[in-house]
């Protein structure tokens, strides 16, 4: 029973970190921003700060637990947009086929060979930083898995007796598609989006890291760590929190993508002779 | 005293398998085959069959297993053998044919390489002697041009030709016995009708007995004297095959015979409805021994022995 | 005189096939060659061959699934394939059909009841409890209940969802059913269930089948007109007891004479009906001694009537 522990493991951790973005408000001791106190900076862990402070004196603590709300956001949203783009193009090229289907194909082969963060990176560039084109960048950058997902599995669906009888009774493509087709993909796309979670929050540490996403006074877990960059060996806690928090959040949805595939394989699943 | 029957070179006895001993799928299967002999096992998908010849092969996929009696291969019992006994048995003194050649078949090798593995693997010869024999193995299953088919990959092949090679794999040792289950369902008929034909004969020609799995009649018909009718994890009739087609003694098998229409059976008077089996044997008669069965199986060789 | 309900005139299906190199000559597979074929009202015509044959594209042509490369299909009179062929919504209405694989034929994730009730909404036939009562009449006209309406397929076995199958042809009234191998993936015992049900259905709905099967059995004991498929081409024709009582292509003389029939196997009676006499200097086409290759163009050959409704290929 190691898949259902990893699972439940995996689903406690997300929880874990939804439920710190959520109540961040109330659990956090601290304003992350305006609460800062150059008496006190860089203090190590104590009672009052649970996890120390920072070069401005700001508590850590509370910074991650308003960060997760970014980073939460960050992966949530921008993997909604990356399984809509994703799932529709994917859908529509295995469906129609043809040149649409080529194209769909040349684009997600693009999509694929340029590494992602640095086609967020160009885009973050023209935008400029800030939540909504970090969500616009990660949400932009990502599809191309789910979209070759759900394609394949709609080329295998379409000549199968239930959809070629959807047609034979004249019902129109899209309602083919959105009724037939569809509800059998959205579990392997569901796995994805979730893999892609963690994938995403780390995207956005990177950039943020690197200066073009989240700004400055606002705490994200990548401009935490940029901030305690120079503090390593002085302050460490500024930095390791933030990293810990990262690891959680992946580590959690990764493991939660995981146990979702297996739960959702069919072969896991025992067959009624 | 030994009489004028040999001793089977199969010999199952009260075979129990199941998920554990709660959810039995086979319920007390017995019957032998003997040296040379075709053995028929008919019966409809989850009746058991095909578990069963896996079960003789030690192929069982967990959760699955044997959770009771003996299954005798040459006079030892191979369900006390260890994994590496068995695995060595494998291949080498039994066999088996699967429906499915495609995926039978390792879609990576060639079919030559496929066939010489078992000399080199089960006889330890080397490689260049048995690409040799694999050619000739190749040759005797029918297959043209079989220095050049030696050569392929199982996707280039028909299906017939794929089932030919998955043939020539199983018999490449010359086993004792050969485990065909459903080895023509998945071809046309004209092709059916040629792969039986190699099969009968190759086993005829070595000696070799084989434990023929099916569900269609016709083909149990056409390959065995003896044939066991399968229902619901029991073993529900064994007679010889031309006596249970003339006079079927379980309900179940009258049933099975009556809802399969005949070629040649329809009249010019039109079209007539089917049997139906549930209209022949209630669900209570099903998977139950047969109450008039005259001869109890395997009791012919135990008197014998 | 009336036209036939439906007309097969003279149907080609091509399909690209891989170039062989890089910049080698386009290659297409004939899959369907020069097919006619007739169904006429309250008749079963059965097609059959073995796979690759054509027999399923002819199948899925007809239901518009496939589009063919030249020749038409008409349904009584008018054009079901070219430019004034109508509209997916109307063909609904004219012909329906039976999947092979009860497991791969219902969505998994619809419920029966949604699967039918949906056609009638469609086609603006019933809404609410009116296209419920008819979901509920079906599943009982199809051997189910009609409690079954709420539960989804995996709930079922293989017979149950080829009923389900065969109800969600019928939703929507059509004349023609297309039966694409409707019992081959059965367990016996099932088959004669399915194959009584459809007999059943076809005399007291009045409708016109096409069935697909390589199972001659069954072909013989339930069609009125049976059509042998060989690579694309239909090889003989005629009524199903001309068929089965004088096979007269050397391929259909195989194709029945491959099958393991028991009575004859143990009778030792393994016989085949003689064969109808042909024109002293005619020889059939295409020479199945011969495997024909399916993406060239076949020899000239036609099919000539040899008996009063029985008509086999010979060469020109």
């Amino acid at each position: 029973m190691r898949l259902r522990f990893n699972f439940a493991f995996g689903l406690a951790l997300a929880l874990l970190v939804v439920v710190a973005a959520l109540c961040a408000g109330w659990i956090a001791p601290y304003d992350p921003i305006f609460d800062a106190d150059l008496m006190n900076s860089e203090m190590p862990p104590s009672w009052e700060h649970w996890l120390g402070t920072d070069a401005q004196g700001r508590d850590v603590f509370s910074r991650v637990l308003y960060g997760a709300r970014v980073s939460l956001t960050v992966g949530l949203v921008s993997q909604l947009i990356n399984s809509f783009i994703g799932t529709a193009l994917g859908v529509s090229a295995g469906y129609f086929g043809g040149w649409w289907d080529d194209l769909v194909n040349g684009l997600t082969n693009v999509m694929l060979a340029i590494p992602s963060l640095v086609f967020a990176l160009a885009i973050m560039a023209v935008l400029g930083p800030g939540l909504p084109s970090l969500l616009i960048a990660l949400g932009l950058t990502n599809w191309s898995w789910t979209c070759r997902i759900a394609r394949s599995s709609t080329l295998s669906l379409k000549n199968q007796g239930f959809v070629l009888a959807a047609r034979s009774a004249g019902f129109g493509d899209t309602s083919i598609m959105r009724t037939q087709i569809l509800p059998n993909i959205l579990g392997p796309v569901l796995v994805i989006a979730t893999l892609g979670i963690g994938g995403a929050v780390l995207a956005e540490a990177a950039l943020s890291f690197l200066g073009v996403g989240i700004r400055p006074p606002q705490p994200s877990w990548g401009n935490m760590l940029t901030d305690a960059r120079d503090l390593i060996r002085t302050a460490p806690w500024a930095s390791v929190f933030p990293g810990l928090a990262i690891f959680i959040t992946v580590l959690g949805f990764n493991l939660l993508g995981d146990g979702l595939r297996d739960m959702l394989d069919p072969h896991m699943r025992t067959r009624k002779i | 005293m030994s009489g004028i029957l040999p001793d089977p070179v199969l010999s199952v006895r009260n075979l129990h398998i199941g998920v554990g001993k709660r959810n039995e799928l086979l319920h007390d299967v017995s019957f032998d085959i003997l040296p040379g002999e075709t053995y028929g096992l008919v019966g409809e998908s989850g009746s058991g069959k095909s578990i069963t010849g896996l079960s003789v092969m030690g192929l069982l996929k967990r959760p699955l297993e044997v959770t009771g009696g003996s299954i005798v291969f040459q006079g030892q019992n191979v369900l006390k053998l260890g994994s590496r006994a068995r695995r060595r048995l494998r291949g080498d003194r039994m066999a088996m044919v699967f429906q499915e050649p495609m995926t039978a078949l390792n879609p990576l090798a060639t079919v030559g390489r496929q066939i010489a593995e078992m000399f080199v693997v089960h006889r330890g010869m080397g490689w260049s002697d048995a690409r040799r024999k694999a050619v000739e193995a190749l040759e005797s299953v029918r297959v043209p041009s079989p220095e050049e088919r030696a050569r392929s990959y199982p996707h280039q092949l028909s299906g017939g030709m794929r089932q030919r090679v998955m043939v020539a794999i199983a018999l490449a040792c010359r086993p004792d016995l050969l485990i065909a289950d459903e080895p023509t369902t998945a071809l046309d008929v004209t092709v059916q009708a040629g792969v039986l034909e190699l099969i009968a004969e190759l086993c005829t020609a070595e000696g070799t007995a084989v434990l023929l799995v099916s569900h269609d009649l016709g083909v149990i018909a056409s390959m065995c004297r003896r044939v066991g009718v399968m229902d619901r994890g029991r073993l529900v009739e064994e007679q010889d095959t031309r006596a249970l087609f003339e006079n079927p003694l379980h309900p179940y098998t009258r049933g099975l015979l009556a809802a399969r229409p005949r070629l040649g059976s329809r009249t010019l008077a039109g079209r007539s409805r089917l049997t139906e089996l549930d209209k022949v044997v209630t669900s209570e008669e099903r998977g139950r021994d047969a109450p008039t069965l005259t001869t109890p199986r395997g009791l012919r060789l135990e008197a014998t022995a | 005189m009336s036209p036939p309900l439906l007309e097969i005139r003279d149907l080609n299906v091509h399909f690209p096939l891989a170039r062989q190199w890089l910049f080698g000559p386009k290659r297409t597979l004939r899959a369907v060659q020069g097919v006619n074929l007739t169904l006429n009202e309250g008749e079963c015509l059965s097609i059959v061959g073995e796979s690759g044959c054509g027999k399923s594209t002819t199948a899925l042509t007809v239901m518009g699934l496939q589009e063919p490369a030249s020749g038409e299909i008409l349904f009584q009179g008018k054009p079901l394939t070219g430019p004034r062929a109508p509209t997916r919504k109307d063909r609904a209405r004219i012909a329906q059909m039976v999947f092979q694989d009860p497991y791969a034929s219902l969505n998994p994730r619809q419920t029966i009841g949604r699967m039918l009730s949906s056609q009638l909404s469609l086609h603006g036939i019933a809404r609410g409890s009116e296209a419920a009562d008819r979901v509920a009449d079906m599943l009982t006209r199809v051997g189910l209940t009609p409690d079954h309406a709420e539960r989804y397929p995996h709930e079922f076995s293989g017979g149950q969802r080829q009923r389900i199958g065969i109800a969600r042809a019928l939703m929507l009234a059509p004349k023609i059913l297309v039966l694409d191998e409707p019992v081959s993936a059965l367990d016996v015992s099932i088959q004669a269930q399915i194959i009584n049900l459809l007999m059943d259905l076809q005399e007291t709905l009045g409708l016109s089948y096409i069935m697909i099967s390589h199972d001659l059995s069954v072909v013989e004991h339930v069609s009125d007109r049976v059509a042998v498929m060989y690579f694309g081409r239909v090889v003989e024709e005629g009524d199903w007891h001309s068929i089965f009582s004088r096979p007269t292509h050397p391929y259909t003389r195989r194709l029945i004479g491959s099958v393991p029939d028991p009575d004859a196997i143990l009778t030792g009676a393994r016989g085949l009906p003689n064969a109808a006499p042909v024109p002293g200097t005619a020889r059939f086409s295409p020479d199945i001694s011969l495997r024909p290759d399916p993406d060239e163009e076949p020899e000239p050959s036609e099919l000539i009537r040899i008996g009063r409704s029985h008509r086999v290929r010979l060469a020109q």
